[in-house]
C-alpha cells in the first residue's frame, strides 16, 4: 500500500511539472529562410528564460502557415506576406494574427565554386531558365549564353512549400508558383547548399544567409534586373545593396506571424519583445539585413496594440517592396 | 479425481486462450496487409481518374507539384532501376563469394564468428548509411570521377549494395550449406578439387535458395528509402546516367508526404500511384522467387 502511494505521489509529481514545462512551451514553425533568425533568436532567450523552451521547425512557409492555422504553432515564419488561401484558411477556424517584419532578405543565385563563366546573370536569363516552358528544354548552360559552355546544368531550388520559391517564380517570372518543374528541391535549404556546393555543374537560389553560412563552398551570381533606376550592371546580394534597395528584384522583407491568441501568453509577449529588440544585432550575424531601428519600433508597437492582419492585404508575394516602403506601410 | 478433472479443464482454457491470441496476432498482420492494399486501390483509381493511364505509362517526364503539370512515372522508374542495378552488382559478386567462402572454405569457428557480424552490417539504420553515402563515399568517388554530381545515383547504389550483401551472402549460405554432405564426398570421390565442388557441385545444387536470395535483394533494393532519399537528389530525370541527381519512386514519396500537400488532391493521389507501382514491382519480384524456389528445389530426401 505505501508503494502504492509513492507511485502515484510520483505520477502526480510528473505530471504537475509536465503541466508546467507544457504552459511554457513555445512552438514556431515555417519558413527555412527566417529559421536561422528565429532560431538564433530562441537560443539567446532561453539562455535568458531557462523555464522557457522554444521550438523552431522547418516545414516552408506555406506548410507553416498550414499548422499555423490549424493553431498548432504560436508563431509562423513566413518568407512572403499570408496569401488568400492561407487568410481564408485561418478565418474558418478562427486564428487571427499579427504580421512583423523581422529582416530584409536578398535572395541569392549561386553556382559552384569551379564554375568559371557564370559570374553575372540578367533577369531575363533566370526566366528563360525557370519558366514553365524551360522545362525539359533549356538544360544547357549554352542554351542561356552561346559562349558558356555546352554542358549540362543541373537546378537546384526551394520545393513548391517555400515561400521563397513563392517569392522567387513571382519576382523572375512574374507569375508566383510557375516554375519548371525539373529540378532537385528541398524546403531544407541545407540541402541546396550540399548539391550547390558538391555539383561543379549547378545553379541554384535560396535566402542569402545560407551563403553567408557557406561562404567558401558557394560562389554568388550577381544579377542585372537591366533597370537603370535600380543601379547599373549586375547587382551582388551584399549588404549595401540589399539594404539600399539596388538589389532588385530579389531583395525582400520576411516576416513572423503570432497568433493572437497566443499572444495573450506572459512567455509569448517576453519572446516577440526580444526578438523586436535583443534579437536586432542576431540578424545580422546570421546573414540578413537588419531594418532600421524605426522600423522595429512600429513592429513593437503594433504587436503591443495587438493589431491584426497583413499590410500586404493578404496577397501574397510582392515584388520590389524596399525598407522604406515597408516603413510607409506600417 | 475431481482435482485432477479440474486441472485438465483449467488446462484446456488456457490452451484455446492462447490459440485464439495466436491467431488474433497472425490476422491483424494479415488486415494491416489488406487495409494498405485497400488504400492503395482506392487512391489509385481516384488518380487514374485524372490521368489516363497512357499517359502515366509513356510521358517521360514527371512534374505534377508544378505549374507545368506532368505525370510520366518512367523517370522514377528509371531512377529506381539504375540504383538498385548498381547495388546488385555490387551485391551479387560480393555476396555470393561471401557465402562460398562461408559455406565451402571457412573453419567451423571462422562461420560461427563472421555471420553474425555480418548481420551487425544488416542492423545499421539506413538513414546511417544514406549520410555515408553522401558525405563519405560521394566526396571519394567525386576524386576519382570528377564530373560527379553532388548528388548522383552511383554513390547510394553502392552503399545499398554494402548494405544488401549480409541479406544475399546469409540467404545464400544458409542454402549452400543445406546441401547434403553426399553430393560433396561423391564429387570428391570422382577427383574433383574443392573449387569444382564449390561451383560445380554446391552452387547448381542451392541454385533455387541463391536465385532466391537475390531476388529479395533486388526488391529490398527497390523498396529502400533513406538512403536514396538523401544521396541521390530529389530529380526526376529519364536517364540511365549514373553521375547525375536522379530520383527514385520512393524518394519522390518522401518529399510529397514530407511537405504540406493536401489530402484528396491530385498532387496527393500521385503518391498511392508511385506507391501502387512500387508495390506491384516488389510483389512480381516475390513472386517470382517463390516460384523459382519451387519450380528448381532439388530435393535430397
Amino acid at each position: 500500500m505505501k508503494r502504492m502511494t509513492q507511485v502515484i505521489m510520483g505520477a502526480v509529481v510528473v505530471s504537475i511539472t509536465q503541466a508546467a514545462w507544457a504552459a511554457s512551451l513555445i512552438t514556431a514553425d515555417g519558413s527555412s529562410t527566417v529559421y536561422p533568425i528565429t532560431e538564433a533568436v530562441a537560443e539567446e532567450f532561453q539562455k535568458q528564460h531557462r523555464d522557457v523552451r522554444v521550438t523552431v521547425g522547418i516545414s516552408g512557409t506555406g506548410g507553416g502557415f498550414k499548422k499555423f492555422c490549424a493553431s498548432e504553432t504560436d508563431l509562423s515564419n513566413a518568407s512572403r506576406p499570408i496569401k488568400p488561401s492561407e487568410v481564408e484558411l485561418c478565418g474558418k477556424n478562427g486564428i487571427t494574427y499579427i504580421e512583423l517584419p523581422v529582416a530584409f532578405d536578398g535572395l541569392a543565385v549561386m553556382v559552384n565554386p569551379s564554375n568559371t563563366w557564370a559570374t553575372n546573370m540578367t533577369v531575363k536569363e533566370l526566366r528563360t531558365l525557370w519558366e514553365p516552358a524551360a522545362q525539359g528544354t533549356i538544360t544547357r548552360w549554352s542554351q542561356i549564353r552561346p559562349d558558356w559552355p555546352d554542358k549540362e546544368i543541373h537546378l537546384f531550388g526551394p520545393g513548391v512549400d517555400s515561400g521563397t520559391y513563392d517569392y522567387f517564380t513571382e519576382a523572375v517570372v512574374g507569375r508566383g508558383g510557375a516554375s519548371r518543374g525539373d529540378y532537385t528541391s528541398s524546403e531544407d535549404d541545407n540541402v541546396l547548399v550540399q548539391g550547390v556546393a558538391t555539383d561543379p555543374l549547378a545553379l541554384g537560389f535560396f535566402g542569402v544567409a545560407y551563403y553567408e553560412a557557406n561562404k567558401d563552398r558557394l560562389q554568388l551570381v550577381a544579377i542585372d534586373d537591366e533597370n537603370p533606376a535600380n543601379g547599373n550592371g549586375p547587382i551582388l546580394p551584399t549588404y549595401e545593396h540589399v539594404a539600399q534597395g539596388t538589389y532588385q528584384p530579389l531583395a525582400r522583407p520576411i516576416f513572423i506571424y503570432v497568433n493572437r491568441k497566443s499572444a495573450e501568453r506572459a512567455e509569448i509577449q517576453a519572446f516577440v519583445g526580444f526578438y523586436l529588440t535583443q534579437g536586432r544585432p542576431l540578424v545580422k550575424e546570421v546573414g540578413y539585413i537588419s531594418l532600421p531601428d524605426k522600423a522595429y519600433e512600429l513592429a513593437l508597437a503594433r504587436f503591443e496594440q495587438r493589431r491584426g492582419g497583413s499590410v500586404f492585404g493578404g496577397t501574397g508575394a510582392q515584388v520590389g517592396v524596399k525598407i522604406e516602403t515597408l516603413l510607409a506601410q506600417h | 479425481m475431481e482435482i485432477a478433472h479440474q486441472h485438465a479443464t483449467k488446462r484446456r482454457i488456457g490452451e484455446r486462450v492462447i490459440s485464439i491470441g495466436l491467431a488474433c496476432c497472425g490476422g491483424l498482420s494479415i488486415l494491416t496487409t489488406i487495409g494498405i492494399v485497400a488504400v492503395l486501390i482506392v487512391e489509385t483509381v481516384a488518380f487514374f481518374r485524372h490521368v489516363p493511364m497512357w499517359r502515366f505509362l509513356t510521358d517521360t517526364q514527371w512534374t505534377p507539384l508544378f505549374a507545368n503539370k506532368h505525370f510520366g512515372i518512367a523517370p522514377l522508374v528509371a531512377g529506381t532501376m539504375l540504383t538498385s542495378t548498381i547495388a546488385i552488382a555490387v551485391a551479387m559478386p560480393l555476396g555470393l563469394l561471401t557465402a562460398i567462402y562461408l559455406s565451402e572454405f571457412a573453419k567451423e569457428g571462422v562461420r560461427q564468428a563472421v555471420k553474425p557480424l555480418l548481420e551487425i552490417l544488416a542492423g545499421v539504420p539506413t538513414v546511417v548509411y544514406g549520410y555515408f553515402a553522401l558525405l563519405f563515399v560521394t566526396p571519394l568517388l567525386q576524386r576519382l570521377i570528377p564530373q560527379l554530381a553532388g548528388f548522383n545515383a552511383l554513390s547510394p547504389g553502392i552503399v545499398m549494395g554494402l548494405m544488401i550483401i549480409p541479406m544475399v551472402a546469409s540467404l545464400s549460405e544458409d542454402a549452400m550449406y543445406a546441401v547434403p554432405q553426399g553430393l560433396r564426398e561423391a564429387a570428391y570421390a570422382l577427383g574433383s578439387s574443392k573449387l569444382q565442388v564449390s561451383l560445380r557441385v554446391v552452387v547448381p545444387a542451392a541454385f533455387s535458395g541463391i536465385a532466391a536470395s537475390l531476388l529479395l535483394a533486388i526488391s529490398r533494393a527497390i523498396g529502400e528509402t533513406m538512403i536514396v532519399a538523401i544521396a541521390a537528389g530529389q530529380q526526376p530525370r529519364f536517364t540511365l546516367n549514373p553521375f547525375v541527381p536522379v530520383e527514385t519512386m520512393t524518394a519522390y514519396i518522401v518529399q510529397v508526404s514530407l511537405g504540406d500537400t493536401p489530402t484528396g488532391t491530385l498532387e496527393y493521389n500521385t503518391i498511392f500511384a508511385v506507391g501502387m507501382t512500387l508495390f506491384l514491382s516488389t510483389l512480381l519480384l516475390n513472386l517470382f522467387s517463390l516460384w523459382l524456389r519451387e519450380r528448381f528445389r532439388e530435393q535430397y530426401a
